[in-house]
């Protein structure tokens, strides 16, 4: 997402929201976002940062042509650790994050956090280990692996802001459904990474695992089995630098 | 292009002897392979849709323009480039952005922290702001977030912006409209070739008109906020062709049930789904819209149904904004194409807990229900009501479970008690629904299809069995984790309103 977002556009500058000055931007953004003349890298159609079945794994260097902050031009060190939380297929937003909390508004801190609270609690009561405990707000499962269709239903993006707000880093799911794996994408929240055989069937919750990133593998030490992961490819930068907006300051599409 | 033929889930409905192909689309060969087929064929119907075949490529050389379908083509021109195919990624022009009082403040909140807290939206005209989720509520933070709506169209002086003030009574609001999709509709804010996002999965409804349109979340919406563009995959497409006369106890919800039990609820993931053939020219808008709807519960991005003159007509005093409808070339390619003749299907439902968990009506007819639910974007539409009101006019019966009627906007509402309903000698809608004893009809919004805050109206606050015109059913959908939602068609669930069985509305309509 957000590949090649023209510098032109962007004439004004932005303030982050840590330091509260007041920014004097043009009444209105040049209505003519030019995108076609300017892209920070060298860029073939970005066909797999959405597409969940890009098979190659695409490294790409930014060349952010002006700003000067180190970027991390790949995911080849990151790691996630730790417990896994198993669930079926389908597992619809609903279920993440059920419709009653969806008053709480993720963009005002002390709502994300109460979302997360509320992760998983959707689940049926055939899940006997729940997600978060009744009396805790985070939950200590880093990884949650899913079977096919994972966050299907709704659009609220609530859904990967709950599971990312409880403390969750992965999620390794058989497929996903599109609006959920963009939202995943677009906040930074959670990885949405995909499995090649359906590991849901094969892990058991409070299975310790490992994601290697880089490697795109998933080592279950519990069971001693291994699995191969598809890359995230260009989705991983940005979730990396945590979410799309972040992601263009980072890179220089957005001057900050 | 997209090459590559997506294999469905083994099905066994699908038809794979050729000679069964005399059941498909075609109706005046397959009078003749009805009759050839007669002797070597069992005489059970097995299935009453074609093998999906994915169409053959025209040959292409590197000069030669390759035709488009209908949602490539909007996305051209969206994007300002001459030809696309599906898995381009491309910057499109947004024509509408709507949001709701779910997730308009998160992408305000997203909209101010990224641009800036006195940035301007792109077009204030182009956001349409609708509160219609969680209204009839005393629950705080509900009624905040519809204040944080109002709030920010004040600053931004956005042009259309839905308000309610006064949530103890619906009609002393006179901008209030209710349930987003319809009101979009009703509004005329959906033109044949454009491009309308949503913070909301059904935004897919509005491809009723001819356009592309699909659900987006706060972090996109926010973006779309400030520059009124949005980075998207451009989608491959599945069609729908479906012929024949559309049988007096079918609705377009039966047809989007059928589909989704064919191809399951991810059978079009990142798809485009496009409506054609005579049935469907014969659909009013709403039925259209009814559709399209159901599009994101299997897993589609968009859904789209070709304008014509039922079209226009409808639009003709709803906007003034020019608009050009876009159609799908002769030579276009789609990933798969099924076929199926309506005269062949039947009532269906969803059952528990999933959109695709199909089943004929008449074979649940053992199933007891607690409760009727018609409302919502999908079943509570003015002609939802209508059907509703013509079968409960043709058995003259009362209702046996409490059957909650939620109008989606206020022109719905009114429609109900204004609207004479056909043969029934100049009642409406209100007086049938009451002679039936269904419950008055409640003040238009989403209201319990999605449960909501714990007061909802009609939310399933205890494990029942409820027949619902909406469009989910997975676990908790309606409020309570263990409740049992059967999705229907305003037929079925009016007809199940009768006898508090599941039930088949040819046992009231023939």
């Amino acid at each position: 997402m957000a590949a090649s977002l023209s510098h032109a556009s962007y004439s004004a500058t932005f303030t982050s929201s840590a330091s509260k000055t007041t920014v004097s931007l043009p009444s209105r953004f040049s209505p003519s976002f030019n995108v076609s003349t300017f892209s920070p890298f060298t860029v073939k159609p970005l066909n797999s940062t959405f597409n969940p079945h890009a098979q190659r794994a695409i490294t790409t260097i930014m060349h952010a042509t002006s700003a000067p902050s180190s970027i991390p031009s790949d995911t080849s060190t990151k790691t996630f650790h730790g417990l896994c939380y198993v669930v079926g297929d389908n597992i619809d937003t609903d279920q993440i994050i059920p419709a009653e909390y969806l008053t709480l508004v993720p963009s005002n801190p002390a709502e994300y956090e109460k979302l997360g609270s509320y992760a998983l609690i959707g689940l049926p009561s055939s899940y006997a280990t729940r997600f978060i405990e009744p009396n805790e707000s985070k939950t200590k499962y880093t990884i949650v692996i899913g079977g096919a269709n994972f966050g299907c239903g709704s659009s609220r993006e609530h859904a990967p802001v709950a599971l990312g707000a409880a403390g969750a880093k992965a999620v390794v799911a058989e497929s996903y459904a599109r609006i959920f794996f963009r939202n995943s994408v677009a906040t930074g929240e959670v990885y949405p990474l995909e499995s090649e055989v359906r590991i849901c069937e094969e892990c058991r919750t409070g299975d310790v695992v490992t994601i290697e990133l880089g490697e795109s593998r998933l080592i279950n030490h519990t069971t001693g089995k291994e699995y191969k992961l598809k890359p995230i490819g260009d989705a991983g930068p940005v979730i990396e630098a945590g979410g799309i907006f972040a992601y263009a300051r980072k890179t220089g599409m957005i001057p900050s | 292009m997209a090459s590559s033929l997506v294999s469905p889930s083994p099905i066994s409905s699908f038809i794979t002897n050729k000679k069964d192909l005399g059941f498909s689309a075609f109706p005046s060969t397959s009078q003749i392979a009805i009759q050839k087929c007669k002797k070597q064929v069992s005489k059970k119907i097995v299935s009453v849709m074609a093998p999906q075949q994915s169409e053959r490529k025209p040959a292409t050389t590197g000069s030669v323009k390759t035709g488009m379908t209908m949602t490539e083509k909007i996305l051209a021109r969206a994007s300002e480039k001459p030809q696309l195919t599906p898995g381009d990624n491309v910057w499109v022009n947004v024509d509408i952005l709507m949001t709701h009082d779910v997730c308009g403040p998160g992408s305000i909140g997203i909209f101010k922290k990224e641009f800036g807290e006195n940035a301007k939206v792109w077009d204030r005209e182009k956001v349409v702001i609708i509160p219609d989720h969680y209204i009839f509520t005393s629950d705080e933070r509900a009624n905040r977030n519809v204040d944080i709506l109002r709030d920010f169209c004040t600053e931004q002086n956005i042009k259309y912006f839905y308000d309610i003030k006064d949530l103890g009574n619906f009609k002393a609001n006179p901008d209030y409209k209710g349930v987003c999709h319809v009101a979009l509709a009703q509004e005329g804010h959906c033109r044949p070739g454009e491009v309308l996002l949503g913070t909301d999965s059904h935004t897919c409804t509005a491809g009723a008109f001819g356009q592309f349109a699909t659900g987006i979340g706060n972090t996109d919406a926010g973006f779309v906020l400030g520059t009124g563009k949005l980075l998207l995959k451009v989608p491959p497409t599945l069609r729908f062709v479906m012929d024949g006369e559309m049988p007096p106890y079918l609705l377009a919800k039966d047809l989007i049930l059928q589909i989704i039990g064919e191809i399951s609820v991810a059978g079009a993931t990142y798809k485009s789904m496009e409506f054609v053939g005579t049935t469907v020219e014969s659909l009013n808008m709403e039925e259209r819209m009814t559709l399209c709807n159901m599009v994101v519960e299997a897993g589609g991005k968009n859904g789209v149904v070709p304008a014509d003159s039922t079209t226009f007509k409808y639009l003709e005093d709803k906007t003034s904004l020019p608009y050009e409808p876009v159609y799908s070339d002769a030579q276009a390619s789609f990933l798969s194409e099924y076929r199926f003749d309506v005269s062949k299907l039947e009532p269906l439902v969803a059952k528990p807990h999933s959109p695709d968990n199909r089943a004929l009506a008449r074979e649940c007819k053992d199933v007891k229900i607690d409760r009727v639910y018609i409302g919502s974007c999908t079943g509570g539409k003015t002609e939802d009501f209508l059907a509703a009101a013509k079968l409960f006019l043709a058995s003259g019966k009362k209702v046996k479970v409490p059957t909650f009627l939620v109008p989606a906007t206020q022109k719905v509402w009114l429609d109900l008690y204004t609207l004479p309903v056909p043969g029934s000698g100049g009642k409406t809608m209100s007086q049938i629904f009451e002679e039936a004893g269904c419950d008055t009809p409640a003040s238009p919004s989403c209201g319990a299809c999605l449960g909501g805050p714990k007061d909802t109206y009609a939310r399933m606050n205890e494990p029942k069995v409820c027949v619902s015109t909406t469009n989910r059913n997975f676990p908790g959908r309606m409020g309570h984790k263990e409740g049992e939602i059967y999705l229907a068609s305003p037929y079925t669930a009016a007809a199940s309103a009768l006898t508090g069985y599941v039930t088949d509305p040819r046992e009231f309509l023939q």
